[in-house]
Protein backbone atom coordinates (compact mmCIF):
# COMPACT_ATOMS: atom_id res chain seq x y z
CA UNK A 1 0.00 0.00 0.00
CA UNK A 2 1.27 3.24 -1.19
CA UNK A 3 -0.50 6.04 0.45
CA UNK A 4 -3.61 4.43 1.00
CA UNK A 5 -3.69 2.93 -2.70
CA UNK A 6 -2.47 -0.85 -3.51
CA UNK A 7 1.15 -0.95 -6.23
CA UNK A 8 2.81 -3.23 -6.88
CA UNK A 9 6.25 -2.55 -7.87
CA UNK A 10 8.89 -4.25 -9.02
CA UNK A 11 11.98 -3.21 -6.84
CA UNK A 12 11.95 -3.57 -3.42
CA UNK A 13 14.72 -1.22 -2.37
CA UNK A 14 13.18 1.69 -0.87
CA UNK A 15 15.12 3.98 -2.68
CA UNK A 16 14.90 2.33 -6.38
CA UNK A 17 11.20 1.67 -5.07
CA UNK A 18 10.59 5.70 -4.63
CA UNK A 19 11.78 5.91 -8.44
CA UNK A 20 10.02 3.36 -9.67
CA UNK A 21 6.83 4.96 -8.39
CA UNK A 22 7.89 8.61 -10.07
CA UNK A 23 9.03 9.98 -6.62
CA UNK A 24 12.81 10.58 -8.08
CA UNK A 25 14.36 14.06 -7.30
CA UNK A 26 11.36 15.21 -5.88
CA UNK A 27 11.22 16.89 -2.38
CA UNK A 28 9.57 13.92 -0.52
CA UNK A 29 9.83 12.10 3.88
CA UNK A 30 9.24 8.44 3.88
CA UNK A 31 7.00 6.48 6.66
CA UNK A 32 7.10 2.55 6.49
CA UNK A 33 4.22 1.09 8.63
CA UNK A 34 3.84 4.03 10.65
CA UNK A 35 7.75 4.72 11.06
CA UNK A 36 10.13 7.41 9.80
CA UNK A 37 12.84 6.40 7.53
CA UNK A 38 15.40 8.71 7.22
CA UNK A 39 16.97 9.89 3.52
CA UNK A 40 19.97 7.80 4.49
CA UNK A 41 18.21 4.77 5.66
CA UNK A 42 16.26 4.72 2.61
CA UNK A 43 18.91 2.46 0.66
CA UNK A 44 19.13 -0.13 3.84
CA UNK A 45 14.91 -0.21 3.38
CA UNK A 46 13.07 -3.15 1.85
CA UNK A 47 9.67 -3.32 1.35
CA UNK A 48 7.46 -6.70 1.78
CA UNK A 49 4.28 -7.65 1.12
CA UNK A 50 1.64 -5.65 3.07
CA UNK A 51 3.88 -2.80 3.83
CA UNK A 52 2.22 0.63 3.90
CA UNK A 53 4.23 3.05 2.75
CA UNK A 54 4.00 6.58 3.23
CA UNK A 55 5.01 9.21 0.54
CA UNK A 56 4.73 12.87 2.00
CA UNK A 57 5.71 16.62 0.46
CA UNK A 58 5.32 20.35 1.57
CA UNK A 59 1.98 21.23 1.35
CA UNK A 60 -0.23 24.40 2.42
CA UNK A 61 -0.90 24.69 6.50
CA UNK A 62 -2.72 26.42 8.67
CA UNK B 1 9.03 41.30 21.65
CA UNK B 2 10.14 37.92 23.28
CA UNK B 3 12.16 35.63 21.16
CA UNK B 4 10.77 32.07 20.09
CA UNK B 5 13.50 29.56 20.53
CA UNK B 6 16.22 32.15 20.01
CA UNK B 7 14.47 33.76 16.78
CA UNK B 8 13.96 37.48 16.66
CA UNK B 9 11.07 37.51 14.56
CA UNK B 10 10.38 41.05 12.35
CA UNK B 11 6.96 40.84 13.48
CA UNK B 12 4.26 39.36 15.22
CA UNK B 13 2.24 38.06 12.85
CA UNK B 14 2.20 34.61 11.70
CA UNK B 15 0.28 33.27 8.70
CA UNK B 16 -1.05 29.99 7.19
CA UNK B 17 -0.28 28.89 3.49
CA UNK B 18 -3.72 26.85 2.97
CA UNK B 19 -7.06 27.97 1.03
CA UNK B 20 -5.83 30.83 -0.53
CA UNK B 21 -7.74 31.47 -4.19
CA UNK B 22 -4.40 31.55 -6.06
CA UNK B 23 -0.93 31.00 -5.51
CA UNK B 24 -0.01 34.61 -6.35
CA UNK B 25 -2.73 36.02 -3.79
CA UNK B 26 -0.93 33.92 -1.52
CA UNK B 27 1.93 35.57 -2.16
CA UNK B 28 0.84 39.44 -1.99
CA UNK B 29 -1.00 38.42 1.39
CA UNK B 30 2.44 37.95 3.09
CA UNK B 31 3.69 40.61 1.32
CA UNK B 32 1.01 42.94 2.61
CA UNK B 33 0.75 41.27 6.26
CA UNK B 34 4.51 41.38 6.58
CA UNK B 35 4.27 38.02 8.32
CA UNK B 36 7.02 36.88 10.04
CA UNK B 37 6.44 33.20 9.89
CA UNK B 38 4.70 30.32 7.45
CA UNK B 39 2.94 27.67 8.86
CA UNK B 40 3.04 24.59 6.03
CA UNK B 41 2.18 20.90 6.70
CA UNK B 42 3.21 17.70 5.02
CA UNK B 43 0.17 15.78 3.06
CA UNK B 44 0.85 12.58 0.28
CA UNK B 45 2.29 13.02 -2.79
CA UNK B 46 1.27 11.61 -5.91
CA UNK B 47 4.14 10.33 -8.27
CA UNK B 48 2.37 11.82 -11.17
CA UNK B 49 2.30 15.58 -10.22
CA UNK B 50 4.41 17.74 -8.64
CA UNK B 51 2.43 19.61 -6.16
CA UNK B 52 4.85 19.66 -2.91
CA UNK B 53 8.01 20.99 -5.39
CA UNK B 54 5.49 23.47 -6.77
CA UNK B 55 4.32 24.89 -3.59
CA UNK B 56 7.56 24.53 -1.61
CA UNK B 57 9.18 26.97 -4.68
CA UNK B 58 6.80 29.86 -3.89
CA UNK B 59 7.15 29.47 0.42
CA UNK B 60 11.08 29.25 -0.06
CA UNK B 61 11.13 33.08 -1.84
CA UNK B 62 8.95 34.48 0.85
CA UNK B 63 11.55 35.90 3.27
CA UNK B 64 9.86 34.03 6.35
CA UNK B 65 10.48 31.50 8.89
CA UNK B 66 9.07 27.89 8.30
CA UNK B 67 6.87 26.25 11.14
CA UNK B 68 6.02 22.84 9.79
CA UNK B 69 2.73 21.36 11.23
CA UNK B 70 0.83 18.04 12.54
CA UNK B 71 -2.38 19.21 11.20
CA UNK B 72 -4.76 16.30 11.78
CA UNK B 73 -2.85 13.82 13.77
CA UNK B 74 -5.08 11.99 16.66
CA UNK B 75 -2.56 10.06 18.04
CA UNK B 76 0.97 10.87 19.48
CA UNK B 77 2.29 8.12 17.16
CA UNK B 78 1.38 10.23 14.24
CA UNK B 79 2.44 13.10 15.42
CA UNK B 80 5.59 12.18 16.56
CA UNK B 81 6.50 10.56 13.13
CA UNK B 82 5.39 13.43 11.66
CA UNK B 83 7.44 15.71 13.03
CA UNK B 84 10.24 13.50 12.30
CA UNK B 85 9.30 13.57 8.76
CA UNK B 86 8.85 17.59 9.01
CA UNK B 87 12.33 18.11 10.39
CA UNK B 88 13.66 15.93 7.70
CA UNK B 89 11.62 17.81 4.59
CA UNK B 90 11.80 21.35 6.04
CA UNK B 91 15.04 21.37 7.63
CA UNK B 92 14.24 22.99 11.00
CA UNK B 93 14.13 22.03 14.96
CA UNK B 94 10.27 23.47 14.67
CA UNK B 95 7.19 22.09 14.81
CA UNK B 96 3.65 23.22 15.51
CA UNK B 97 2.11 20.44 17.18
CA UNK B 98 -1.42 19.34 16.98
CA UNK B 99 -2.77 16.17 18.47
CA UNK B 100 -6.52 16.71 17.86
CA UNK B 101 -9.04 15.27 20.47
CA UNK B 102 -12.10 16.09 19.34
CA UNK B 103 -13.50 16.59 15.43
CA UNK B 104 -16.50 18.95 15.86
CA UNK B 105 -14.12 21.32 17.31
CA UNK B 106 -11.02 20.45 16.66
CA UNK B 107 -10.08 20.75 20.34
CA UNK B 108 -6.44 19.39 21.50
CA UNK B 109 -6.36 16.40 23.22
CA UNK B 110 -3.76 17.67 25.66
CA UNK B 111 -2.95 14.57 27.02
CA UNK B 112 -1.70 12.94 24.10
CA UNK B 113 -0.24 16.77 23.59
CA UNK B 114 1.57 16.68 26.56
CA UNK B 115 2.88 13.52 25.83
CA UNK B 116 4.21 14.09 22.33
CA UNK B 117 5.82 17.57 23.50
CA UNK B 118 8.05 15.66 25.82
CA UNK B 119 9.35 12.98 23.05
CA UNK B 120 9.82 15.80 21.04
CA UNK B 121 11.54 17.89 23.33
CA UNK B 122 13.81 15.65 24.45
CA UNK B 123 14.85 14.76 20.68
CA UNK B 124 15.60 18.32 20.31
CA UNK B 125 12.55 19.41 18.83
CA UNK B 126 11.52 23.21 19.25
CA UNK B 127 7.58 22.89 20.26
CA UNK B 128 4.70 25.33 19.36
CA UNK B 129 2.06 23.15 21.28
CA UNK B 130 -1.16 23.91 20.26
CA UNK B 131 -2.88 24.26 23.22
CA UNK B 132 -6.24 25.37 25.07
CA UNK B 133 -6.25 28.12 27.93
CA UNK B 134 -6.02 25.52 30.55
CA UNK B 135 -3.23 26.45 33.52
CA UNK B 136 -2.57 23.32 34.16
CA UNK B 137 -1.75 21.82 30.55
CA UNK B 138 -0.25 25.22 29.83
CA UNK B 139 2.24 24.38 33.11
CA UNK B 140 2.68 20.34 32.09
CA UNK B 141 3.85 21.61 28.77
CA UNK B 142 6.37 23.69 30.17
CA UNK B 143 7.59 21.36 32.34
CA UNK B 144 7.48 18.63 28.99
CA UNK B 145 10.13 20.90 27.66
CA UNK B 146 8.20 23.83 25.81
CA UNK B 147 9.19 27.21 25.88
CA UNK B 148 6.56 28.70 23.60
CA UNK B 149 2.71 28.48 23.97
CA UNK B 150 -0.12 28.22 21.08
CA UNK B 151 -3.30 28.72 23.06
CA UNK B 152 -6.18 28.61 20.96
CA UNK B 153 -8.56 32.10 20.76
CA UNK B 154 -11.86 29.46 19.49
CA UNK B 155 -12.18 26.21 17.51
CA UNK B 156 -9.64 26.26 14.06
CA UNK B 157 -11.89 28.38 11.31
CA UNK B 158 -14.66 29.18 13.35
CA UNK B 159 -13.78 32.99 13.16
CA UNK B 160 -15.47 33.47 16.53
CA UNK B 161 -12.30 35.34 17.98
CA UNK B 162 -11.08 35.25 21.53
CA UNK B 163 -13.60 32.74 23.59
CA UNK B 164 -12.75 33.08 26.56
CA UNK B 165 -11.09 36.24 27.73
CA UNK B 166 -10.85 35.54 31.64
CA UNK B 167 -9.26 32.21 30.55
CA UNK B 168 -6.52 33.60 28.14
CA UNK B 169 -5.77 37.26 30.59
CA UNK B 170 -5.15 33.82 33.57
CA UNK B 171 -2.73 32.15 30.97
CA UNK B 172 -1.27 35.26 30.18
CA UNK B 173 -0.82 36.63 33.98
CA UNK B 174 -0.02 33.19 35.24
CA UNK B 175 3.30 33.04 32.98
CA UNK B 176 4.43 36.66 31.90
CA UNK B 177 7.61 35.42 30.53
CA UNK B 178 6.93 32.38 28.45
CA UNK B 179 6.37 33.74 24.52
CA UNK B 180 2.63 32.99 23.68
CA UNK B 181 0.65 33.07 20.14
CA UNK B 182 -2.82 32.81 20.21
CA UNK B 183 -3.64 30.35 17.43
CA UNK B 184 -7.36 29.66 15.98
CA UNK B 185 -10.39 31.36 15.41
CA UNK B 186 -9.15 34.46 14.66
CA UNK B 187 -11.94 35.75 12.46
CA UNK B 188 -11.87 39.71 12.31
CA UNK B 189 -8.65 42.58 13.15
CA UNK B 190 -10.15 43.34 15.82
CA UNK B 191 -9.72 40.10 17.07
CA UNK B 192 -5.96 40.32 16.79
CA UNK B 193 -5.93 43.49 18.22
CA UNK B 194 -7.72 42.23 21.50
CA UNK B 195 -5.29 39.56 21.60
CA UNK B 196 -2.17 41.82 21.79
CA UNK B 197 -4.21 43.99 24.25
CA UNK B 198 -4.32 41.18 26.14
CA UNK B 199 -0.79 40.98 26.02
CA UNK B 200 0.12 38.07 24.19
CA UNK B 201 3.48 37.84 21.81
CA UNK B 202 2.09 37.29 17.85
CA UNK B 203 -0.82 35.83 16.51
CA UNK B 204 -1.26 32.97 13.72
CA UNK B 205 -3.98 32.92 11.68
CA UNK B 206 -5.05 31.57 7.73
CA UNK B 207 -8.74 31.35 7.26
CA UNK B 208 -9.29 34.97 8.04
CA UNK B 209 -7.42 36.40 5.73
CA UNK B 210 -7.49 33.45 2.54
CA UNK B 211 -11.41 33.63 2.84
CA UNK B 212 -11.87 37.02 2.91
CA UNK B 213 -13.61 38.40 0.04
CA UNK B 214 -10.43 40.19 -0.32
CA UNK B 215 -7.91 38.31 1.04
CA UNK B 216 -4.98 40.96 -0.06
CA UNK B 217 -7.00 43.86 1.51
CA UNK B 218 -7.40 41.66 4.50
CA UNK B 219 -3.91 40.54 4.99
CA UNK B 220 -2.95 44.34 5.22
CA UNK B 221 -5.98 45.16 7.92
CA UNK B 222 -4.41 42.36 10.47
CA UNK B 223 -0.74 43.93 9.96
CA UNK B 224 -2.26 47.02 11.07
CA UNK B 225 -4.62 45.42 13.69
CA UNK B 226 -1.59 43.88 14.90
CA UNK B 227 1.00 46.68 15.14
CA UNK B 228 -2.09 48.65 16.83
CA UNK B 229 -2.99 46.24 19.76
CA UNK B 230 1.07 45.45 20.72
CA UNK B 231 1.44 49.54 20.38
CA UNK B 232 -1.32 50.44 22.76
CA UNK B 233 -0.87 47.60 24.81
CA UNK B 234 2.79 49.38 25.62
CA UNK B 235 1.88 52.44 25.75
CA UNK B 236 -0.23 51.83 28.87
CA UNK B 237 -4.30 52.00 28.50
CA UNK B 238 -6.07 53.87 30.87
CA UNK B 239 -7.96 52.43 33.40
CA UNK B 240 -12.01 51.97 32.08
CA UNK B 241 -14.21 53.58 34.57
CA UNK B 242 -18.10 52.83 35.93
CA UNK B 243 -19.13 56.43 35.24
CA UNK B 244 -18.51 59.23 32.97
CA UNK B 245 -15.91 61.57 33.73
CA UNK B 246 -16.18 64.86 30.85
CA UNK B 247 -12.74 65.35 29.29
CA UNK B 248 -13.55 68.51 28.45
CA UNK B 249 -12.77 70.70 31.85
CA UNK B 250 -15.39 72.09 33.76
CA UNK B 251 -13.34 74.93 35.16
CA UNK B 252 -13.80 78.11 32.94
CA UNK B 253 -17.73 76.81 31.39
CA UNK B 254 -19.49 80.45 30.78
CA UNK B 255 -22.59 80.58 32.64
CA UNK B 256 -25.61 81.01 30.37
Amino acid sequence: MINGKNKNITNVNLTFALDELGYKGKKLATALNGEFVSVQSRDNTNLKEGDKLEVLSPQQGG
Amino acid sequence: MKDFYGSKLKSQMMLGTAQYPSPAILVSCFEKSKASVATVSLRRESGNLDSGNSFWSIIKKLDVKILPNTAGCHTVKEAVTTAHMAREIFDTKWIKLEVIGEEDTLQPDVFGLVEAAKILSDEGFEVFPYTTEDLVVADKLLNSGCKVLMPWGSPIGSGQGLNNIFGLKALRAHFPDIPMIIDAGIGLPSHATKAMELGFDAVLLNTAIAKAGDPIVMAEAFSHAIISGALGLNADPMEPRDMANPSTPIFGKAFL
